[in-house]
């Protein structure tokens, strides 16, 4: 093992990188691979698909008038209001994505960045350009929250084209009972789709570390999608109650606090700070793992 | 290749390998250092904003009384935090369906009538169990709020003018009745107490301390217990503490704000130790007049509104009514036996009571059985059913004996009572 592969490349090539718009290069070379990708497209469709299912569903089912989402649980939050309001479909479909579709979709993405590299046997080819390991994790990683916020951003805006076309829209009333300007509730829709991309970012952190442990893709996606699953569960475990809290789904709904008026920032705030842990401390120890990993394949 | 030579490589190799093999553990520290920093940022932090109680000028327990019952904060805003653990069996569904059985005031999937779900009549024993956040804001006696905040959904009430709103956001429902003259101006006395008991909302800490300090009485003692921070104020704490034995209340203490007078947090903790029973108290608290537009309230397009009762004077209490009528008939026969903090209420359901366990047989028998205790005494026979704060004893022959005192008290307050 050279010198040159242990360390980070920072030191041993800081005379031969012509400084940090090379490492954009290398960026933005992986985020066209990526976004090219046709199970990435795939993927992206299918979140596309899930605001047009929710919106027809609520049509047909209150086309006599009736309402829907009565009391009891049923139905992801928002729901009952979409009928009113087209652009509470927005938030209905970001409230049905985000515990499963949305992070299961960047477990994949993040799960195949390093390992499905390996997998392919082209992350020797990767690591012979002059970049170095840190450089092309980091890009590794910034493709990944791209995807996020291109996942959020596509069940938002797809939501609220078929909000727009099969339900009113106008003045809202936020939850609170207060009422705002159609405006404010874009403005307010576009920050709870930003929200909702960073909630993704510890899910992106974890399989990115995932990633960096195996050779293989697959693997790498089904073990980040598995922790997913078993993390939402114990969430769900009330003799689990004091670990809740870290839990990186623990605070994902509290993007609905965005819709009081005034906003509760409480949660809010311990989500980002929570995303922001987890993306520290599996960042940290994907990077600790890759650049001192033996690369095979 | 000479063999030395590769001899010697092979050595330099293993002594790069364990060197290399070092550094990978020792990159680890990076992940774990994080995990270090953010833990001790987690135990730390909290702890040294709680430290210290405040300085405060000494002040008797009788003139922070006088200073509660003079407060009279008309502008607040504010986040309150309730927490409630009556030790009630956990009946989840089974409760909300008994409660549009009994009531007709539940949470059934009923369109109008009693069951709206924006009722706040239905709201109320929501609070009864567990944890709850609420957001209180008050611009004088005609304008109040409060709102329940739930998961990505918030029950608020409204009080505006002479409307009363309910806005359930998660169903989308609205439920609306009027407050007449008489009402108001009885609100108006009460200062920002009226409103939120009215819609039958105790919810905020003035409101559990004004019960509390009602019942003061020379079965009690009253201290003044240091001082504390609530809600990042300056308080005092008030220590009531019942002298006689054989009731369940422990000590409840109320932190009174040093500036206001205003009662910021309040905990009712039983006898026989444990968790708070009652424990509410805000987490944020501020005294400027909240924004107008939050007392503005519109049913939102397609909404379904419920039009509620005119509510004729203030103080109807907390049940909604339908059943608040029922608790009235009730109330006719009631008695009170003993006095202080071991009062017990008494009165006849005219019915036969409760039937016991083995009376019912089956499974229903079983499920009474296991609610509450046999007991027989001078008065008959009957069931002890019990709460951490609560003993009730309903005897075979239709008596009803309640009070928050323990279960031998009640025995014999019944059989004194005969």
């Amino acid at each position: 093992m050279s010198r040159a592969d242990a360390l980070p490349a920072e030191g041993s090539h800081a005379g031969r990188t012509p400084g940090p718009l090379w490492s954009l290069g290398l960026f933005r070379s992986e985020l066209v691979i990526t976004l090219r990708r046709w199970r990435t497209l795939a993927l992206l469709g299918v979140l596309a698909v899930v605001p047009v299912l929710v919106g027809i569903a609520v049509k047909i089912e209150t086309r006599g008038g009736s309402s829907v989402g009565h009391r009891g649980g049923d139905g992801p939050a928002f729901i009952s209001q979409v009928t009113n309001n087209g652009l509470f479909l927005v938030f209905a479909a970001l409230a049905a994505t985000l515990p499963f579709f949305l992070p299961m979709a960047v477990g994949v993405i993040a799960g195949d960045s390093i390992a499905g590299e390996a997998n392919a046997g082209t992350l020797r080819y990767l690591l012979v350009a002059p970049a170095g390991r840190t450089r092309l994790l980091l890009a590794k990683y910034t493709t990944t929250l791209v995807f996020c916020l291109l996942a959020a951003l596509v069940v938002a805006v797809s939501a609220l084209a078929v909000g727009a076309l099969l339900f009113p829209l106008g003045d809202l009333t936020t939850i609170s009972g207060t009422r705002i300007s159609l405006a404010d509730g874009l403005g307010r829709a576009l920050l709870i789709a930003l929200v909702v991309a960073a909630s993704l970012v510890g899910v992106a952190a974890l399989g990115l570390f995932v990633s960096t442990l195996t050779g293989s893709g697959i693997a790498a996606m089904a073990t980040t999608v598995g922790l997913l699953i078993t993390v939402q569960i114990l969430d769900q475990i009330p003799q689990l109650d004091a670990l809740g809290p870290y839990f990186f789904s623990h605070y994902w709904l509290s993007f609905a606090d965005l819709m009081r008026d005034p906003v509760q920032w409480d949660d809010l705030q311990r989500n980002l700070g929570l995303q922001a842990l987890y993306a520290a401390v599996f960042g940290s120890a994907a990077w600790a793992r890759f650049a001192g990993k033996d690369i095979t394949a | 290749m000479a063999p030395y030579e590769s001899d010697d490589s092979r050595t330099a190799g293993e002594a790069e390998d364990l060197r290399a093999g070092r550094r990978k553990a020792s990159r680890y520290v990076v992940p774990v250092a994080v995990v270090g920093v953010a833990a001790a940022t987690i135990g730390i932090v909290p702890a040294l904003a709680d430290s210290g109680d405040p300085d405060l000028p000494e002040i008797s327990a009788q003139q922070l009384i006088e200073k509660i019952a003079a407060s009279d904060e008309q502008q607040l805003s504010g986040t309150v935090r309730i927490n409630t653990d009556l030790g009630l069996p956990d009946l989840g569904g089974l409760g909300n369906s008994l409660g549009s059985g009994v009531g007709g005031a539940g949470r059934g999937p009923k369109a109008g009538g009693d069951g709206s779900p924006a009722d706040p009549s239905a709201r109320l024993t929501e609070l009864a169990s567990g944890s709850h956040t609420l957001r209180v804001a008050t611009d004088g006696p005609d304008r109040q709020k409060v709102s329940l905040l739930e998961d990505a959904a918030e029950y608020s009430l409204i009080h505006n003018g002479k409307d009363v709103w309910g806005y359930d956001s998660e169903s989308d429902e609205v439920y609306h009745s009027t407050v007449d003259d008489a009402s108001r101006k009885d609100a108006g006395k009460n200062g920002n107490r009226g409103a939120d008991r009215r819609d039958g909302l105790p919810a905020t800490p003035r409101d559990f301390a004004a019960e509390a300090l009602r019942s003061v009485d020379d079965t009690t003692s009253v201290t003044v217990d240091g001082t504390v921070h609530v809600a990042g104020r300056d308080a005092y704490k008030l220590l009531i503490k019942p002298k006689q034995s054989g009731t369940t209340v422990g000590a409840i203490s109320i932190a009174v704000d040093a500036k206001t007078g205003m009662p910021l947090k309040f905990t009712l903790t039983p006898a026989a130790g444990g968790a708070a029973v009652v424990d509410v108290g805000f987490t944020k608290v501020g005294f400027t007049a909240p924004a107008a537009s939050t007392f503005d309230f519109t049913p939102p397009r397609g909404a379904q509104v419920t039009e509620g009762d005119t509510h004729e004077r203030a103080g109807t209490g907390p049940a909604g009514p339908e059943s608040g009528k029922g608790l009235a008939k009730g109330l006719d026969g009631m008695k009170m036996l003993g006095k202080g903090w071991n009062t017990v209420a008494t009165f006849d359901t005219g019915g036969s009571g409760v039937p016991s366990g083995s009376e019912a047989g089956g499974d229903l028998g079983g499920f009474l059985d296991s609610l509450g205790d046999h007991v027989s005494g001078k008065f008959g026979s009957g069931t002890v059913f019990s709460t951490r704060l609560v003993n009730a004893l309903i005897t075979d022959d239709g008596k009803v004996y309640v009070g928050t005192v323990d279960k031998d008290t009640l025995v014999r307050a019944a059989n004194a009572g005969r």
